[in-house]
């Protein structure tokens, strides 16, 4: 089926089964391979993108429901990898393996969005859908603090 | 035995190898090896070579290029190496470029597990980059005709100390490049003190690609032409195929193609699973084509294997006796004699490893001159899965290449070949590239687990309630198993050597015995592997026995550990393999045991635990990979629920570099031993795993995460130890002992019975 999307503000025109995830719409069909895939059952948070400006799991998300709607990827988070957030992460060192940092980063983004200055609690609470296997999780808290300071 | 030459490698030999055509200084690293050595897997020998496997070029350019022959995943390999180069060598960081080489024995070991990758490295590194720098000083000194010895390099000039005369390197290389080589023996290395970034914050080379999601993974890599692949594996280990419906799935859009895996044969090793391959356009349509195979399948003998009735034989096995590894004085008699007898058994399931990317590879095979293989994946050892693709194709190595993507989490999992086996396999039946994509299923189902361990301990204290005997048993598969054409097969040495026959006791009745047991899955290592176990039941025991006798943990776990060196013939072992290390170099020593346990409890201020009315602390310390590491926890409760609050962690790994990106390890290492203690375990019902996905098969997530971890770092001149493994054992024993501090129940299993 042919659908519209506005991915990271480019109009794009995809032919792709209604049913397919947005994440492999992106990945497969896009080829943005920023998102990326680690459950596929929306229980990690790995493939966190913004439908709208608000962070969907994009695993479980059917590409039908972003048809005519606005996709933004970590690619689009910023023109230059210059977003609050995204300095931050530099600033405090936070990767590991980095694999589930564009998702950790689209749902701090999301977050921040909703809440400019959320303390400690909100910060676990709003995080704790995202996985990070290699254990960042103190230094991710460190930098949302820190950009949300901003 | 390890012997490094340095020696120039000619132009040719360097296009040929590197593609880099730029002329040039070029310096290898040859590594003579005495003797074969297997890696403590027991999968890997590297041949007696006498090949380059360190490359270091400075181009006309000025360009530094430097081979990583490791894979990176997550413990920042492509940021440290590169930067104990340019210190030595006194280059600019902006200028070095880092390669990352493909799977090929001339690198030497390119396994990136076993905690190796600085420990191996270090002299090799730092020696070529001080040849090139003394052969940089050599051309300048005579151009400007000064003493070299005047002369230094520094930001990629070199300079005349003390003058304003300097030169940049791009400008040296070719002279240099003629000059013979110095004598290696009479080029000193910098002192540590003298490196801009020793025991410093580095750059992180890779941080500007993860947060812009520009940090290109294994499945990333796309190839005209490319199929995706899912496959549907056997759950039970051995299960062969009856039936299966090879119409449905060529129903879903976008299948092309359905193809039968080969069944594997005992020893599995790093063959593929068997099952049924469905090969479509993109991923989607893969994985949905799958749901439609109704395979029906023999599953054979390990059907059997249930959790608990697993655990149940383990009890029995574990009433006989076994062969001692470490056997000191008259234990028995000991215990016969002692005071006060204490026992304890102790059991933790299979761990899986959850790499935050499941494994993927893509192949692409050609029938160009009698066929060729090209492998791209997310592998940490491109070497035994250069071996596993040959084996599948049918080709000799010669005509398979590896490369190394990036690493979404490795912990082990991804030193095995079998995905890249399957691709391999795939891509020649196919007859175009395919990419292997495991789900987070397959990954649960299909996993090389750690295995599952059941101790059983028998301690005896005298009158001052003084530790006097130790008698153990340990019973698990060991991983020996996947590798052996038989499932039963015993606990080996080098298994024993992890947390057992380098563990520091003193004391003169010890002993240590293996009890065998029979594997029914693909045992496999993760991170830490059989520390993970000892190390929990070691320091629990302790404690239990330092409360029984009404001491304080700390004073009688400082007790029981030597306050030196001990030999392996002291300790009573009968085999020592020490991680592969030379003994002399890094011995079994108590003392660097003891001060890191005791800077662990002076950091959580351990002796004024009373005044603290809400928590409960507990404390544990471990050897391994040549690194002492002690942890002390803070656990809370909250309606209910246990909290993990404040954790402590002190490491003494020798000389260390990178100092941000061992505090990052020491994290990570925190966290994935709480992920064990609180949600780890794989279980089994009728030979299947039980856990499917993040759900049930748990890693820690952020609320759960202590609220400060802090972490110590020795400052030491003792050689390098291990540090991307060594944090975790020592993790989940010491909360389980602040649990016990804080409401009385000792916990003496982790993850699912």
């Amino acid at each position: 089926m042919k659908m519209k999307f506005k991915i990271n503000k480019k109009e794009r025109t995809l032919d792709v089964d209604k049913s397919m995830p947005i994440l492999w719409m992106l990945r497969d069909v896009a080829n943005l391979k920023g998102t990326r895939f680690g459950c596929g059952k929306g229980l990690c948070g790995a493939c966190t993108v913004h439908l709208d400006g608000v962070a969907i799991r994009s695993c479980i998300t059917p590409s039908e429901a972003a048809n005519g709607k606005g996709i933004t990827t970590i690619e689009g988070l910023s023109d230059n990898g210059d977003h609050p957030l995204q300095k931050s992460w530099i600033k405090h060192n936070v990767p590991q393996c980095g694999y589930c940092q564009p998702g950790q980063i689209m749902n701090a983004a999301s977050l921040l969005n909703q809440n400019k200055k959320p303390n400690d609690t909100q910060i676990d609470e709003g995080m704790a859908g995202n996985i990070c296997r290699c254990g960042t999780y103190t230094r991710v808290r460190e930098a949302i603090k820190d950009a949300a300071k901003g | 035995m390890m012997i490094d030459q340095i020696r120039k490698i000619s132009r040719r030999d360097f296009v040929k190898a590197t593609g880099i055509t730029t002329a040039g200084l070029c310096l290898g690293t040859l590594s003579c090896q005495s003797t074969p050595k297997a890696a403590p897997s027991g999968t890997v020998a590297v041949d007696p070579i006498f090949k380059p496997n360190v490359f270091v070029h400075i181009g006309e350019d000025g360009i530094v290029s430097i081979y990583c022959h490791r894979s990176e995943m997550g413990q920042g390999i492509r940021s440290t190496l590169p930067i104990i180069l340019s210190d030595e060598l006194g280059a600019d960081f902006s200028k070095v470029k880092i390669i990352q080489a493909i799977g090929d024995k001339k690198y030497g070991d390119q396994n990136t597990d076993g905690s190796t990758s600085i420990r191996k490295n270090f002299d090799k590194i730092r020696g070529s980059a001080a040849m090139a720098r003394d052969m940089l000083i050599q051309t300048a000194a005579q151009k400007w005709n000064v003493a070299k010895e005047t002369c230094d390099t520094k930001d990629h000039f070199v300079i005349q100390k003390g003058t304003n005369k300097k030169i940049e390197f791009a400008k040296l290389v070719i002279d240099a490049s003629k000059l013979a080589l110095p004598d290696q023996s009479k080029v000193k290395l910098r002192k540590n003190s003298d490196l801009d970034h020793f025991h410093k914050k580095m750059p992180f080379v890779d941080v500007k690609d993860f947060v812009t999601g520009n940090a290109r993974y294994g499945a990333d890599v796309d190839l005209p032409n490319m199929l995706i692949a899912s496959i549907e594996r056997p759950s039970v280990m051995g299960a062969t195929i009856k039936s299966f419906d090879n119409k449905a799935p060529t129903k879903v859009g976008g299948v092309r193609k359905i193809i039968k895996m080969p069944e594997p044969k005992q020893p599995y090793g790093f063959q593929g699973w068997g099952g049924v391959a469905v090969l479509a356009d993109n991923t989607w349509a893969a994985m949905k084509g799958r749901e439609a195979l109704a395979i029906q399948w023999n599953l054979g003998e390990h059907a059997s294997y249930n959790t608990k009735a697993f655990k149940a034989s383990m009890e029995t096995a574990s009433k006989k006796s076994g062969p001692a590894y470490r056997k000191k004085g008259n234990p028995s008699e000991a215990l016969r004699t002692a005071h006060k007898k204490h026992s304890a058994q102790y059991y933790v399931s299979h761990l899986a490893h959850l790499s935050m990317e499941p494994p993927v590879a893509i192949a692409n095979y050609t029938e160009k001159d009698g066929g060729f293989c090209e492998v791209w994946a997310s592998t940490q050892n491109p070497q035994t899965a250069r071996s596993a693709v040959a084996r599948a194709t049918g080709l000799p190595e010669d005509r398979v290449r590896v490369n190394v993507t990036l690493l979404g989490g490795g912990f082990g999992r991804k030193s095995k070949g079998d995905f890249c086996s399957e691709a391999a396999f795939l891509s020649k039946a196919a007859g175009q590239p395919v990419r292997v994509q495991f789900t987070r299923e397959d990954d649960i189902k299909n996993d090389y687990l750690n295995t599952v361990a059941l101790m059983t301990f028998e301690a005896g204290t005298d009158k001052k309630g003084m530790l006097k005997a130790w008698q153990m048993k340990s019973a698990f598969p060991p991983i020996a198993s996947t590798f052996m054409d038989k499932s039963e097969v015993p606990p080996q040495a080098r298994d024993f050597q992890q947390g057992i026959l380098d563990l520091a006791m003193g004391i003169d009745n010890f002993e240590a015995q293996a009890i065998t047991v029979k594997a029914h899955v693909r045992i496999g290592w993760l991170r830490a592997v059989y520390n993970l176990f000892h190390s929990f039941a070691t320091n629990c025991f302790l404690d239990e026995i330092a409360r029984k006798e009404k001491k304080d943990p700390l004073d009688f776990m400082l007790s029981v550990y030597a306050d030196r060196v001990l030999t392996p013939k002291e300790m009573g072992n009968t085999e020592m393999h020490n991680y592969e290390q030379d003994i002399e170099q890094h011995p079994v020593n108590g003392k660097r045991l003891k001060q890191a346990l005791s800077r662990v409890a002076a950091k959580a201020n351990w002796k004024s635990r009373a005044k603290d009315k809400t928590r409960g602390y507990g404390l544990a310390v471990h050897r391994s990979f040549l690194s002492y590491v002690a942890v002390a926890a803070a656990v809370k409760k909250e309606q209910d629920k246990i909290i993990v609050d404040e954790v402590w962690i002190t490491i003494d790994a020798g000389i260390v570099y990178n100092l941000d990106r061992v505090v990052s390890q020491m994290e990570g290492s925190v966290i994935e031993g709480m992920s064990h203690l609180f949600h780890g375990g794989i279980t089994h019902k009728n030979g299947a795993v039980e856990q499917s996905n993040f759900n049930d098969a748990g890693i820690l997530r952020m609320p759960e995460a202590p609220r400060k971890i802090h972490v110590d770092i020795v400052t030491s001149t003792e050689p390098s130890g291990g540090v991307g493994e060594p944090g975790v054992p020592p993790v989940a024993p010491a909360i389980a002992n602040a649990i016990f501090a804080l409401t009385g129940k000792r916990l003496r299993e982790f993850g699912k019975a």
